[in-house]
């Protein structure tokens, strides 16, 4: 093993906080809203992600649901990043993201806009913990896919 | 603490001296060691048991010294391969008191045991409008296979309902049981709560009824003492790796009746006595299940498995295994945040809890770090998990080689995720 493992690492107290008192923890409805949900069956994390996009904005973001403190937090965390960014900025976000907790991006790169986020490169160390952090960010990902509305094609 | 270990001494009274649990820990080496820089509290033996030195070596000797094919040399070391497989099981018939070797058939586990007897002795009796009786504590292996079974024929899966406590509510079980009913299934111990089913008295009841029983008994072997003579069970599967052997053996007990009576479950080599391309003839049990080359060097561990388990006594490994989990009981009781997930009288090997407002997950996590494994999850229980309204539990799970320290570590390994997450 390379290095002993902090338990810091992983339960950074920004995680922490977000974990015990999550932000958007809520359902939203409205007519531009897409939902997606997220199940981890090895865990039973479980996470519903609500989006609203306007003019190719993510106007609001919110979920729901239960996990673990990883989970919880990543939600509560990729919710509030999510605000105000264009689809294509969560997009690539959403990809930054999956690819520092899958050790694709150098140890200590922060990529602009991620901020807080940054906290999250910890779970690497804690493999069997990245689908936790990651299951939110999955599900967000495929209600973007759904939102298909301001396009001509169809998805039926 | 001390006080705490005095007051909750529930174990049965053994003949034999108690049994020396540093004396066994020193028979399995992997317990030897840290994890995470903390020596290794090992709490998950429900999910595999350790090995001892003995089965390690028995397994290394098949092949240092005479691995070969069994059933089929006519050179030395295939007879010495095929004496050692075939005193395996005799050895599993002495364990589980089979009134006969030629009724133990091994398999890789307990899962592919109750694959076999649902399809090859179920299926063939089971049509559509027919029912198998199961509880809300099985295993996904206890569940899954008859699903499937009922898919393919027509029949009904019920399912007896578990009160709060975790324990099976025998008379609506007993209710549940009818003309109907083709085959009872049910678990001697719950993997996730620890419940030992009245198993006994159900075979009997469902026998005055004509129905068959088989019994999963992955999570029994290991604590109890087994006789299948006495329970007069149809069936009873086992895995060799959570009785302190190998992976990937296990054991389908069947009665000899049913066993003559039901076809093959697989075909191939060793299962046949003559093949022509228009008719082929089956081998003797057990050898009719056996097809192709068995898992003759795991066979042969799990038969050191039981040599050593007999030599400790399964009367005093229960005797020992109850105190400990009455220590772990009465602990986790006085610890606050905890809630046990599995309370019933009669308990084995398993403490399940949940922590108020904390994840199982990020319980085990932490407790890994601290050099505590246990299970977290569903446990391949998800019906459980469901009647209990909770998306996971923490499970330490016990050995034989673990003590009253190992609980102590656990307590105090609780309390700093208690801290993490105050």
């Amino acid at each position: 093993m390379s290095g002993e493992l902090d338990l810091d690492e992983l339960y950074q107290q920004v995680i922490l906080d977000h974990s015990r008192k999550p932000r958007n923890f809520r359902e939203l409805a409205c007519a531009n809203c897409r939902c997606a949900e997220g199940h981890n069956p090895l865990c039973g994390d479980r996470v519903t992600i609500y989006i609203e996009i306007e003019q190719g904005r993510v106007q609001d973001v919110s979920f729901s649901g239960s996990g673990c403190a990883i989970c919880t937090a990543s939600a509560s965390m990729m919710t509030d990043a999510l605000k105000g960014k264009t689809v294509e900025e969560a997009r690539r976000m959403f990809t930054w993201f999956h690819d520092m907790l899958t050790g694709k991006v150098p140890t200590g790169q922060v990529a602009d806009g991620i901020g807080k986020l940054a906290a999250f490169s910890g779970v690497l160390r804690f493999p069997i913990r990245v689908k936790c952090a990651t299951l939110p960010w999955h599900t967000m990902a495929a209600a973007l896919a759904e939102d298909k509305a301001d396009d001509p094609v169809s998805t039926e | 603490m001390s006080r705490t270990g005095s007051t909750i001494r529930t174990a049965t009274p053994a003949a034999a001296a108690p049994l020396d649990v540093q004396r066994v820990r020193r028979d399995f080496p992997i317990l030897a060691q840290s994890v995470h820089g903390k020596p290794l509290v090992y709490l998950d033996s429900a999910a595999t048991s350790h090995k001892p030195q003995c089965v390690i070596d028995a397994v290394s000797r098949v092949y240092s010294e005479f691995n070969s094919n069994v059933h089929r040399g006519v050179h030395a070391l295939s007879q010495r391969a095929t004496d050692a497989y075939e005193a395996a099981r005799g050895k599993v018939r002495d364990f589980i008191n089979a009134a006969d070797s030629a009724e133990v058939i091994f398999v890789r586990g307990t899962t592919e045991a109750i694959n076999l007897a649902a399809s090859s002795f179920a299926r063939p009796r089971v049509k559509a409008g027919d029912e198998i009786l199961i509880t809300h504590m099985e295993h996904h292996s206890n569940i899954v296979p008859w699903q499937l079974l009922c898919e393919q024929t027509g029949a009904a899966l019920r399912v007896a309902p578990i009160d709060d406590r975790g324990q099976l509510i025998l008379e609506e079980w007993e209710r549940l049981l009818s003309d109907r009913t083709k085959l009872v299934g049910v678990t001697y111990v719950s993997n996730a709560l620890g419940t030992v089913n009245p198993v006994a008295r159900m075979i009997r009841l469902a026998h005055e009824r004509g129905v068959p029983v088989l019994i999963d008994g992955a999570q029994a072997t290991p604590h109890i003492p087994i006789d299948v003579q006495a329970l007069g069970c149809d069936f009873f599967a086992f895995s060799g790796h959570k009785t302190y052997g190998p992976t990937g053996i296990g054991v389908l007990y069947g009665r000899r009746e049913h066993l003559e009576a039901m076809p093959p479950y697989q075909g191939g080599g060793d299962m046949i006595s003559s093949v022509t391309f228009a008719r082929t003839t089956y081998n003797d049990l057990p050898y009719k299940f056996e097809a192709g080359t068995p898992n003759i060097a795991d066979a042969i561990g799990l038969g050191a498995a039981i040599d050593y388990l007999r030599g400790l006594g399964m009367d005093r490994v229960a005797a020992h295994e109850a105190d400990v989990l009455a220590y772990g009981q009465a602990r986790l009781a006085e610890t606050p945040g905890i809630r046990p997930v599995g309370t019933a009288d009669h308990k084995a090997g398993v403490l399940s809890f949940a922590m108020e407002g904390i994840h199982a997950h990020d319980v085990g996590t932490i407790l890994d770090l601290e050099g505590i494994a246990i299970r977290t999850g569903h446990h391949c229980a998800q019906p459980v998990m469901e009647r209990f309204g909770v998306p996971a539990t923490a499970r330490a799970s016990l050995g034989v080689y673990n003590s009253r320290e190992d609980i102590d570590a656990l307590i105090a390994a609780l309390g700093r995720v208690a801290e993490v997450f105050k």
